[in-house]
């Protein structure tokens, strides 16, 4: 958790007055937006392929104790060394005591997001070990010493121009230039070099294959592929949601995530990971360890409905749909997912009353819950956690429940249920608005924040309820 | 009796759009239905509940649910309020002793041109000038409703009216209820966006089904001096197709009156049974694909 936790609008609105960007988070997530839905063009296919998508990721959660044992064994038997963590300390403490005793002092990374919930980089930084990404866009990100704006597309807040300054400064040696190919050139030489030093690399684990002891990866720039199999050793990290029941309940799953996160049919590399070099191959890693993390996620499993939260496949179409990401760009969230997913899933890891903001920072709009390829009810968990936020309901299992009690807020909601449960009252405050309520008003609390953007609303001289009477529209 | 439905105002049309509850009760009246305005409405509860305050938007709502106890469809102008009453009510009430009349009420809701494309197919007949006009689709009737067509559908049927897309037509103006005063800054930019691509059809009025949307991106417009009319499409569809003589004659005698207004033949009786069926033009929730 950042500084800047609970105060999300402070940050969206300094982010909303930088127009940069507002432009390169409008024109990257129209152009995914686009390519996405070329690629789901025939609607039937999409609703089948979502449906099966959904009904994948509740199986495999509905058996997930099983599961994880299940992938546990077969691992084990594949010769992947399993590590449990409850925390994220205890995840960093796991990753540092494999480097430590192959007296590792560099890695390399492929993207990971369960790294970022570790804030591993910093972690390791201070323990003396060297951890380098090696995701282009995660590169551009550690070079600027940021933290990712979008869970697949890390550097999408910049525009080439930024990136073309960032490697000119940056960059040892380094001639500034705008060209793409060479930019990549030299994020590439730089890369070649520190993946041949490696003491170890790090990834993520797209989906973890209980039945076979596979971990999924998928990339497109080949580095995945580089940190899996070029240094002795690999270490791969997810969270304990990831795990699927069969292999053949990958491929739909991929279709999915490749679609509807950088509109690709399949992304460049497929990589399956099924063990360390056996004996006669002349590739991959000595060892490989699986660090299986929780940090919060068997908690939010305990509840029917917020367990579809896990459901994610974290393929960032939510971010490229929403209109509120769309200007607010990543950051502003200080989270490690931000978006929709983030909006409810960091108030489920942190606590609602850290982060009581986030889910109330949403039109409730329903563009991410029309997209998401596992049909995540975002919009029903966001009123949820809206709900648990502000009342204590017994039996809870949302974190902080019932801490951003805010008395005033109930007494507004107090007062609207005495005026509109009773017709009479709901007559009487009709009146007066009507009747009184083309006069100014002072602008103060919600009008003037209405009012900043907009006039004031004006009411009616007279209610429907009148003309409807005068006009001899029959009541009961 | 002819065939009658009832007519959910909802508190925006109520207080701040009646004109456009009053054409949305003449469109249905002119189909030859009688049409039922209980007067102990308020609100449909979706403020509250949207909010986390489920226990206040229950009482609110629960007020509402035993104002319609004929089994009636439930016409509401909004989106909004009738994916409340459609979608929510089960959910809002399980585990009450009333959730059965709730859900019964539920299933009998209907958003207004949902309502009359897909149920009563009304044949418009467009008596007014030519015009230039634009249409905003509002989020819960897209995403919750599956309305997409409908409100389109009746446009197009006006021979003068020339109809421009916005060029995100899809996208939500950023009103969202309590998120509009919660976060202005972001629901400010929103909305001026929103304005702004409205500037860019041309179209001298925006027309939308919900008055949510309207307060918002009217108040944009006017606040931007934006000439641009911002209406509920009832109130458009009526003033366009009603008879040039003014005042509304009584329902009997305008179902045959009107020519082409009854498409299914003679007046009140062609809408056959008490309850249209259910469903009509609503295709399953968070279908499609944008």
């Amino acid at each position: 958790m950042t500084a800047s936790a609970a105060d999300f609008r402070t940050s969206a609105t300094a982010a909303l007055a930088d127009p940069q960007i507002r432009a390169n988070f409008r024109r990257a997530m129209d152009g995914l937006m686009a390519k996405r839905a070329a690629l789901f063009a025939d609607p039937a296919e999409w609703q089948a392929l979502r449906a099966l998508g959904a009904a994948i990721r509740a199986r495999s959660l509905a058996h997930l104790p099983e599961l994880l044992e299940g992938l546990e064994q077969r691992c084990r038997a594949n010769g992947i060394a399993v590590h449990w963590a409850e925390t994220v300390a205890e995840a960093n403490a796991a990753v540092l005591a494999i480097l430590r005793a192959h007296g590792a002092t560099r890695v390399v990374k492929g993207k990971s997001m369960v790294s970022e919930e570790m804030h591993l980089n910093d972690y390791l930084g201070a323990h003396g070990v060297e951890s380098l990404e090696s995701d282009l866009g995660e590169y551009i990100v550690q070079l600027d010493q940021e933290t990712p704006s979008h869970i697949i597309m890390p550097a999408i807040h910049k525009n080439g121009r930024q990136i073309a300054r960032l490697f000119g400064e940056k960059i040892r040696g380094a001639q500034y230039t705008e060209d793409v190919d060479a930019l990549t050139g030299m994020a590439r030489r730089v890369l070649r070099r520190k993946f041949e030093e490696a003491g170890a690399g790090l990834s993520g684990v797209n989906f973890a294959v209980a039945e076979t002891g596979t971990l999924v990866l998928i990339e497109n720039e080949g580095n995945g592929r580089m940190s899996t199999h070029v240094p002795p050793v690999h270490i791969a990290l997810m969270g304990i949601e990831k795990v699927v029941e069969r292999l053949e309940d990958v491929p739909p799953l991929l279709a999915l995530l490749c679609r509807s996160a950088t509109g690709q049919t399949i992304t460049t590399y497929t990589n399956l990971i099924s063990g360390p070099r056996g004996p006669g191959e002349l590739d991959g890693p000595r060892e490989v360890h699986l660090v299986i993390l929780d940090n919060g996620r068997s908690r939010i499993f305990l509840d029917p409905e917020l367990r579809a939260t896990l459901r994610c496949i974290r393929c960032g179409a939510c971010m490229n749909h929403c209109p509120v990401y769309t200007r607010v760009g990543g950051h502003a969230y200080a989270a490690v997912y931000p978006g929709p997913i983030g909006k409810i899933l960091t108030p489920q890891v942190e606590g609602v009353k850290t982060r009581h903001e986030l889910p109330h920072a949403s039109s409730l709009c329903g563009a991410c819950v029309e997209i998401c390829p596992v049909q995540i009810p975002i919009t029903e968990i966001l009123i949820r956690l809206r709900r648990e936020a502000s009342h204590p309901v017994p039996g809870s299992t949302v974190r902080e429940a019932g801490e951003a009690r805010n008395p005033w807020e109930d007494r507004a909601w107090a007062l609207w249920r005495r005026v509109h449960a009773s017709a009479r009252a709901y007559r009487l405050m009709s009146r007066l608005l009507t009747r009184l309520g083309r006069l100014p008003a002072p602008r103060l609390g919600p009008l003037r924040a209405w009012t900043a953007a907009r006039t004031a609303p004006r009411p009616a001289p007279r209610s429907l309820h009148e003309l409807a009477r005068e006009r001899g529209v029959r009541d009961v | 009796m002819s065939q009658a439905v009832y007519f959910y105002g909802t508190c925006l049309v109520d207080l701040f759009y009646p004109e456009a509850g009053m054409a949305g009760i003449e469109l249905l009246r002119r189909e030859g239905l009688e049409v039922v305005f209980p007067q102990g409405q308020t609100c449909c509860g979706q403020p509250a509940f949207n909010c986390g305050y489920s226990e206040e938007a229950r009482a609110v709502a629960r007020a509402q649910v035993a104002l319609f106890p004929e089994p009636w469809p439930v016409i509401v102008p909004s989106g909004s309020c009738a994916a409340m009453m459609r979608r929510h009510y089960p959910e809002l009430f399980a585990g009450e002793p009333d959730l059965p009349a709730a859900a019964a009420l539920a299933g009998r809701v209907h958003e207004l041109t949902e309502f009359l494309v897909g149920v009563l197919g009304v044949k418009l007949v467009d008596r007014g000038q030519p015009v230039r006009v634009t249409w905003h689709a509002s989020c819960h009737a897209l995403r919750e409703l599956g309305v997409r067509e409908e409100p389109k559908a009746l446009l197009a049927q006006l021979a003068n009216v020339e109809l421009v897309a916005l060029a995100r037509e899809r996208e939500c103006c950023g009103f969202g209820g309590t998120f509009a005063v919660r976060f202005p800054e972001i629901s400010g930019a929103m909305v001026a966006d929103k304005a702004a691509d409205v500037a860019a059809t041309g179209a001298v009025e925006l027309l939308a089904a919900d008055c949510g949307c309207l307060l918002n991106i009217g108040g944009k417009l006017a606040k931007s001096g934006s000439a641009v009319r911002p209406r509920h499409i009832a109130e458009f569809l009526w003033e366009r197709t009603r008879p040039a003589t003014g005042a509304p004659a009584p329902a009997a005698a305008m179902a045959g009156a009107v020519a082409g207004a009854s498409p299914r033949g003679t007046g009140a009786s062609a809408h056959g049974t008490g309850a249209p069926p259910h469903g009509t033009g609503a295709p399953s929730p968070g279908a499609g694909d944008p």
